[in-house]
């Protein structure tokens, strides 16, 4: 078949529930099937209670000394937990990973949530996202906190680093500051791709001044389109590159078994049925988007049908990227690594 | 705790060369503070070695000296958590410790971070609870500098109550709830029990509060006294608050902080031990320790000439972010310094060569573990934490030389025990 699109598809994965175990070789398995099929990332959700999974940026972790090429993307909430935190979190597993950490951000809504922390009520989501665009660029200022080069070694001075290329980023926040700069070098991605869901316009927003991958939610194709277009106008109205950032759709794939019936609202494309009819499903989806981020029924019995069988499909079909030498999570993406916003030049 | 021949299990712990002039950036064998590989390899020897845990220290701000960056020592580390997550998937017997403030976290979050490192190691999770308290740190974080010194560790000792009491409501669905004057908290864990139930909780403050806070409930206590009459003296002061506690003596045990040289012969040891005190003071580095005791600024004095004969100005204090800057007599020590300098006629490096970086153990391999095994033997110690000088490389000839010699004395395990937790490993009783 020939190439039907001008620029290669983006392919992630939803890992959450795979293995149902929670050693660290539970997860390898799960993401090395991805890595194995040439996937670009595997994404693993996080919650703090409700459902009963692991801390995923630390599981992302433990699988990436036995990863090589994949790109790993926990989602960090932000809504109880501490920006400067997750800064060098998600820059440590940038270390761990040689260059291939995401950043999947999410707020926190539930009581339960806010009750385990104990530090705030919930608020409403537009407040919720407003903050988390404040984290975002807090976080993003802290990884950038370290020119490169900072770390000088220089034996006739006695000096290690050269302290005028670390940064105070004195950010003000929504009733908080952080002072910087980390106490982490920036990581090797300079910044590791920032990914927002954007299943309402709060998140949206978020995305628009934030992310380097929006994910959508919307569930015909139809919707999709239209939602995309909307994504690319609130970049172009942040000032950025309306093209700069890649769209990819939410998909949830039912292929070992039938799938839920009627569909919930906001859970993505749906396909149920073969892996071959997904692959032509995600052709022909894949003219109104950059590419997918897809989940699964069950990921134990979809996941390997879907790396074995309808991956090397799309593969065939030429839309997928081509070369697997150990590679950053920007440099798949095609994303320059950006200076330090702090650099003299 | 004792081998089959009675003599007493020296347990043993791989410290990553920290954010201080201890460790040696200057030497070509040293390698990056921060890559991935580092600690792998560090992490890989302790294994190799049959260590008992591999420890991360943590400090949440760059320290500062005269209102900037201080830019003469080692500097930047990774997320702890993070790391241990990674090295739990390169390791498969050795114990994952890391230095996590009671202060900049919260209880629900570290608990649930804390047993997915015990689920992903099959049971090998650690934890340091230390009670920063300081305003400087605080500026990093969304509550800021919060917490009043004298409540640090009531703070503590709530907040370590508490992640208790989520990890044993764990895979019972009930919630736990923690009220009190420092937290209004409630949850259902959400993951299963992990392998040791109660991840080893380890202490490390000084204090009379902070030897109360390790004798009411610690597994470990990381202290500074390394010497055998101070490391004595604390066993004893410890042990005497950890019965008062009601606990046994098998229920703590205290591991000091040191570091070590050798030779193969006691003169080249002390030849080494020398030259390497020399490369963790350099001439800048001697200034700046004159700094912080002066409380003035003495760029323009020569390292190798005499001390300042200005006086020193006791009210300021010029570095921030070590707990060592508040805590030292300083008029006491510049009259100390004056003395020996008079006397053994010393310029300044020579004299912070002689007065703040002496190694505890200097000596032939066999020497050196004749020497821990008697600290251990006349309990001054249970263990060490040896902190090697070297990133990654610093501890390749303890493990190659003074491992065997405890090994063939049977202080030292020849091999793990498969699938042994780290509270096993440690013979900790197990928690319910
Ligand atoms: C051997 C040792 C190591 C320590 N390591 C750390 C560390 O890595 N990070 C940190 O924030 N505090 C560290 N501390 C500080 C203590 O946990 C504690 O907060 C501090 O000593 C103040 O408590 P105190 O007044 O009881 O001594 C360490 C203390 C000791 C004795």
């Amino acid at each position: 078949m020939a190439h039907p699109l001008d620029r290669p598809l983006t392919l992630g994965v939803a890992l959450d529930g795979a293995g149902g175990g929670f050693t660290a070789a539970d997860h390898v398995r799960a993401v090395r099937l991805a890595e194995d099929a040439g996937l670009d990332f595997a994404a693993l959700g996080d919650s703090l209670t409700g459902v009963s999974r692991p801390d995923a940026l630390l599981t992302l972790a433990a699988v990436a000394p036995h990863t090589r090429r994949i790109g790993l993307v926990p989602t960090v909430t932000v809504t109880h937990t501490e920006p400067f935190h997750v800064s060098k979190a998600v820059a440590s597993l940038d270390f761990a990973s040689r260059g291939r950490a995401g950043w999947w951000v999410e707020v926190s809504r539930t009581g339960s949530d806010a009750r385990a922390v104990g530090r705030r009520p919930t608020a409403p989501g537009e407040e919720l996202w407003a903050e988390a665009t404040a984290v975002a660029d807090v976080v993003s200022r802290l990884w950038d906190s370290w020119e490169d080069g900072a770390e000088i070694r220089d034996t006739a001075t006695g000096r290690f680093v050269d302290r005028d290329r670390l940064h105070y980023v004195d950010f003000e926040g929504p009733g908080w500051s952080v002072r910087g700069p980390s106490i982490t070098p920036r990581p090797p991605q300079g910044r590791p791709p920032v990914v927002v869901r954007a299943e309402d316009d709060h998140a949206l927003a978020t995305a628009a001044v934030a992310a380097d991958v929006v994910v959508v939610t919307s569930g015909t194709l139809g919707a999709v389109r239209e939602r995309c277009l909307r994504v690319r106008e609130e970049v172009a109205a942040a000032g950025r590159d309306r093209d700069g950032v890649f769209v990819l759709a939410e998909v949830r794939a039912h292929l070992a078994r039938g799938g839920p019936g009627p569909d919930r609202a906001g859970a993505g494309l749906v396909h149920t049925g073969s892996p071959g009819a997904l692959a032509e499903a995600l052709l022909e989806w894949g003219r109104v988007v950059d590419g997918f981020v897809v989940g699964f029924g069950s990921t134990d019995e979809d996941l390997p049908l879907f790396t074995e069988r309808t991956v090397p499909l799309l593969r065939e079909s030429g839309v997928l990227r081509e070369g697997d030498g150990p590679r950053t999570l920007r440099d798949r993406l095609g994303l320059a690594r950006p200076d330090s916003r702090y650099g003299a030049g | 705790m004792s081998g089959s021949d009675g003599i007493r299990q020296v347990r043993l712990v791989a410290h990553f060369p920290g954010v201080n002039n201890t460790t040696v950036w200057s030497d070509p064998r040293s390698r990056s503070q921060i890559d991935f590989s580092s600690f792998e390899e560090l992490a890989r020897t302790a294994e190799r070695g049959r260590f008992d845990y591999f420890f991360l220290a943590e400090g949440l701000r760059l320290r500062e000296h005269q209102g900037r960056i201080h830019d003469l020592d080692v500097v930047g580390r990774p997320d702890t958590l993070t790391v241990l997550a990674a090295l739990s998937a390169v390791t498969a017997n050795l114990g994952l410790a890391g230095t996590l403030s009671t202060t900049y976290n919260e209880p629900y979050e570290l608990s649930r971070q804390l047993a997915t490192l015990d689920h992903l190691s099959g049971g090998r999770a650690a934890w340091n609870a230390v009670t920063s308290s300081d305003a400087f740190t605080g500026e990093n974080f969304r509550r800021g500098g919060y917490l009043d010194h004298t409540d640090r560790y009531e703070r503590a000792a709530s907040f370590v109550r508490a992640v208790r009491a989520f990890w044993d409501a764990a895979g019972t669905g009930r919630a736990a709830v923690h009220r009190d004057r420092f937290f209004d908290i409630e949850a259902v864990p959400t993951l299963p029990r992990s392998p040791q139930g109660r991840p080893v909780v380890i202490q490390a403050g000084d204090s009379p509060q902070g030897r109360d806070f390790a004798a009411a409930g610690a597994d470990v206590v990381f202290s500074r006294h390394g010497g055998f009459e101070a490391g004595r003296a604390f066993y004893d002061d410890v042990h005497r608050r950890l019965a008062a506690h009601g606990r046994g003596d098998d229920e703590l045990l205290i591991l000091p902080g040191v570091t070590y040289v050798l030779g193969d012969t006691p003169a080249e040891a002390e030849e080494r031990a020398r030259a390497i005190r020399y490369q963790q003071v350099s001439g800048a580095t001697a200034i700046r320790f004159v700094e912080q005791v002066w409380g003035r600024d003495l760029s323009e004095y020569d390292p190798e000439g005499p001390l300042p004969d200005v006086e020193p100005d006791l009210e300021r204090v010029l570095t921030q972010g070590t707990a060592a800057a508040r805590s030292t007599d300083r008029a006491a020590l510049v009259e100390r310094w004056r003395a020996r300098a008079a006397s053994e006629k010393l310029g300044i490096r020579d004299l912070v060569v002689e007065e703040s970086a002496r190694q505890t153990f200097v000596g032939t391999p066999e020497a050196v573990a004749g020497e821990i095994v008697r600290h251990v033997a006349e309990r001054a110690s249970d263990g060490f934490v040896l902190v090697p000088h070297l990133t990654p490389g610093g501890l390749d000839d303890f493990v190659d030389r003074v491992v065997p010699l405890l090994q063939e004395r049977g202080a030292l395990r020849a091999d793990y025990t498969p699938g042994a937790t780290l509270r096993e490993n440690l013979g900790l009783a197990p928690r319910p």
